[in-house]
């Protein structure tokens, strides 16, 4: 490769690429064509394949749902969806882009292919247990899709009773059934991580020596398996009130509503930082590859992780400000959820510090991670304005609240996902992609998501409360900025699909390690062979261990 | 009055102002937090672009003092923020006991009004400027909120548990009145208008107004329709405590506890009378939770804290 390790795959080619490359031929992909070879297979690594098409997959799915949101935001009055056709299209994104799309984007892609490639190891430690968490998010999936499509469901993604018990339209069981399903195949993707990172490293390969993708892997795990539990719990709960009258969250029967918001939101409070520490982690290899650097304060930033799974389990309460929860508690809870900011704030002070006296490239993956960053500190500080009381009063249930989640779910937790897709695509393929549509897509994603979110923070202070598609003509021009962007973005997030899928047939081959990067999964063939290491790595150095000197540095 | 882009919000108190003061702050301790990391973001990406030929040499990569002080310096910062903010929210939960009193029933999917004298609205609420107003708000379906935007206020409303919320209208107007929380079908249309008036506009407002009977009143009717008088006036054949004067004072109950008899109570007491049965009394007492709705509940209470200036 020629040093700056760009430009080479710009070049107008003479000769056309091989079909296919030695690589290839004895990579996991070969391993076999037909469908029953991908669907019987126990390979962490066609595993997380199938996981990558059947995410995106629900991606679009979930995108159209929001096309129609957008669409409808228009005009101030409802004219393209009724009021029940608006709540279903709402509680359909929600639902889909966080159990379908959100949870199991990075940890169930880049998270299985390439854990056990980062710690020197064969497989996961449970691969059948890999393959039939695919099969429950499947099923799960598909079960959900064909009951909001044919029954329907408006409850909106958080099913507050006594508006989802008592009171539900639609199939509201069957949709929580389909939600209960597809947490026990979150629960198993954690105990595989755990145990895999426990029990299966490399000799050599020490906890201070991890990847900080894999530092926040294993975080991520440790909420999965204690979060997803009281989701399921609630559910059961919820089914037992249905079902056989035990007074649990309905007062009429005894119960209290508010009981079920704080059980909902134990679970999906973490369940935010189970969509970004991935992210997170996706990030902190982005920027030090890029920069070939070691990154700087490894254990503050390894550490800030954990931090970040831990106080997230203490700061559900700022759901519910406002909803009749004691003062004091309220007060509690937002002294804590400005507490998370520090971890978070390490991380994003650290990155900027590993850049200095870098050696940058400023390929699509690390545009790609400064939207990131970009992205994720205006979601981040929009939170913690959130978690002031006073301006939550105002804000809470507005489109402030929209913006700063999807600033972090979209901005943050999307926009790394692909960078972790343009960033590992060879390893994953062993092909190419051409790197200026890569930058084009990703400046395009980074305009467009700003274009629809921004003034969505603006709508919120101004008094426009979310889940509402009549609204007041004043916020008319704002919700046009907002829908404008979101056919930008719309754009920037289907040019990948036509590059990335051209690359697999056109695309250069890749070299084993094409961006010169540090780590055991560049240490292998592009794409790796079915048994990952031809014999059992031996680490011996700390990691993103760049060469201190640089050819072009002077002084 | 904030704006953007065509749309403006007034501030209609002053509790308006000082969370707007609060936002506008925060939001400038944001830039001075996060515009160091752009910045340097670009400078570095451009300065050290690979290729480059720039001086590398002994690139740092730990700096304990420099990571502790990046932690801990904002967070201190934004503590301070959060101690003025945690002020104005207490400020929010301090009723004033002059308060013009006014119920409140949501429903799907509207909103229905009724002041101290017996006049109704629904969707619109108009209320004196300068008066301190406290709406005592009940669900009689799923949870609600109701939010007026120019008041920077919203507060949640629970079935089966009685919300106050408490201000200070400053600024006569016409305000938009939204329910924030999402409530089903026709969430997107049940709000109104929040008119805030002269108080001698108030006055004559209330004389044109629609005026049924009192809360009161209609509780003293419903007292002797729904049959409570026959068990709870004094010398009956079935023994059941006197309401009389019970309002606001501590009521023995079985199981030893002795809470206060306030709205919550009284409401439950009325709904579910087997929840807390009163010392030296069997449960006998129907249960009226699917007999009467929350209006009428409201108007018993009222009968039973009458009751007690009554006595006095």
């Amino acid at each position: 490769m020629n040093a700056s390790g760009e430009g080479l795959h710009d070049a107008p080619r003479e000769v056309d690429p091989p079909r296919r490359t030695p690589a290839e031929a004895s990579s996991y992909i070969a391993d076999g064509y037909s469908l029953r070879s991908w669907f019987v297979t126990t390979d962490h690594k066609r595993v997380a394949v199938l996981y990558l098409v059947s995410i995106t997959a629900f991606f679009f799915i979930g995108a159209c749902a929001a096309a129609l949101i957008r669409l409808e935001l228009l005009t101030p009055a409802g004219d393209l969806l009724t009021n029940e056709g608006y709540n279903r299209a709402f509680t359909l994104h929600g639902v889909v882009m966080i159990w379908f799309f959100l949870i199991p984007s990075i940890p169930n892609v880049f998270g299985n292919f390439l854990l056990p490639l980062m710690i020197g190891a064969r497989d996961l430690a449970f691969p059948r247990l890999n393959l039939l968490s695919w099969y429950i998010y499947v099923f799960a999936g598909l079960f959900t899709l064909y009951v909001l499509l044919t029954g329907g469901v408006d409850t909106g993604w958080t099913f507050y009773t006594p508006l989802s018990s008592t009171y539900a339209n639609g199939h509201v069981m069957a949709a929580l059934t389909a939600v209960f399903i597809v947490g026990w195949s979150s629960i198993l993707t954690g105990i595989n991580f755990i145990v895999t990172v426990h029990k299966l490293r490399a000799p050599g390969m020490t906890w201070g020596r991890l990847p900080l993708f894999v530092w926040a892997h294993y975080a991520t795990a440790l909420i999965l398996v204690l979060a997803t539990p009281v989701l399921t719990i609630t559910l059961i709960l919820i089914a037992l009130e249905r079902l056989l009258g035990i007074g649990i969250f309905d007062p009429s029967l005894g119960g209290d509503p508010l009981l079920f918001q704080h059980l909902f939101w134990f679970y999906s409070h973490p369940a935010v930082y189970i969509m970004v520490l991935p992210a997170l982690g996706v990030v902190s290899e982005l920027v030090a590859a890029a920069a070939r650097k070691k990154i700087f304060g490894y254990w503050f930033v390894a550490y800030s992780s954990i931090a970040i799974a831990v106080i997230g389990f203490f700061v559900w309460g700022h759901h519910m400000f406002v909803s009749g929860q004691s003062m004091y508690a309220s007060t509690i809870f937002s002294f804590l959820s400005l507490l998370v900011a520090v971890p978070s704030a390490i991380k994003v002070y650290n990155w900027t510090a590993t850049l200095y006296k870098g050696s940058i490239a400023l390929n699509a993956a690390f545009l790609f991670a400064m939207g990131f960053i970009g992205l994720f500190v205006l979601g981040g500080l929009s939170g913690l304005m959130l978690a002031m009381l006073a301006i939550d009063v105002h804000v809470h249930d507005t489109y402030f609240v929209v913006a700063h989640f999807h600033y972090i779910m979209v901005g943050g937790a999307v926009t790394a996902f692909l960078g972790a897709v343009h960033f590992w695509w060879p390893k994953m393929f062993g092909r190419m992609y051409n790197e200026t549509w890569g930058r084009i897509s990703a400046a395009l994603i980074f305009l467009g998501f700003n274009l629809t979110f921004f003034p969505q923070f603006l709508l919120g202070y101004l008094g426009m409360p979310r889940r509402y598609h009549v609204y007041p003509p004043e916020f008319q021009a704002l919700h046009v900025l907002s829908s404008s962007g979101a056919f930008i973005l719309g754009l920037g997030y289907g040019l990948p699909l036509i590059y990335l899928f051209y690359s697999l047939r056109h695309g250069d081959p890749a070299e084993p390690n094409p961006w010169g990067a540090t780590g055991l999964e560049w240490t292998v063939p592009s794409p790796p062979p079915t048994h990952n290491f031809e014999e059992v790595p031996r680490v011996e150095n700390e990691p993103y261990d760049y060469a201190l000197r640089h050819d072009e540095s002077i002084g | 009055m904030m704006g953007w882009f065509g749309a403006t919000l007034p501030e209609a108190s002053s509790h308006a102002v000082r969370v707007d003061l609060l936002a506008a702050a925060f939001s400038a301790l944001t830039v001075v937090l996060t515009l160091p990391v752009f910045v340097l973001i670009l400078v570095f990406a451009i300065r050290y672009r690979r290729g480059k030929a720039v001086n590398r040499e002994h690139a740092p990569d730990r700096n304990i003092w420099l990571e502790v002080s990046w932690s801990v310096i904002p967070f201190v910062l934004i503590l301070g923020f959060f101690i003025f903010s945690a002020r104005i929210f207490f400020d929010l939960h301090r009723p004033s006991p002059s308060a013009l009193s006014i119920n409140v029933v949501a429903r799907q999917w509207m909103w229905k009004f009724q002041h101290p004298g017996g006049q109704r609205e629904i969707n619109e609420l108009h209320l004196p400027a300068d008066q301190p107003v406290s709406l005592t708000m009940a669900s009689q379906d799923v949870i609600h909120s109701l939010y007026v935007p120019a008041l920077r206020l919203k507060q949640d409303v629970v079935p089966g548990q009685y919300a106050t919320l408490s201000f200070t209208a400053t600024r006569p107007g016409i305000y938009h009145l939204h329910c924030a929380e999402y409530c089903g079908s026709d969430h997107a249309v049940m709000g109104g208008r929040l008119i805030v008036m002269a108080p001698r506009d108030y006055a004559a407002w209330l004389g044109h107004a629609d005026r049924a009977t009192t809360p009161a009143a209609a509780g003293a009717k419903l007292y002797r329709q729904l049959g409570c008088s026959a068990c709870h006036a004094q010398g009956s054949s079935v023994p059941a405590p006197s309401l009389a004067g019970i309002s606001g004072r501590r009521v023995r109950l079985t199981d030893g506890s002795t809470p206060i008899a306030d709205r919550q109570y009284l409401h439950d007491a009325i709904l579910y009378p087997n929840r807390h049965v009163v010392a030296g009394y069997r449960p006998v007492m129907p249960v009226y939770a699917r007999l009467i709705d929350e209006e009428q509940t409201t108007a018993l209470i009222a009968w039973i804290e009458a009751m007690k200036e009554e006595r006095r």
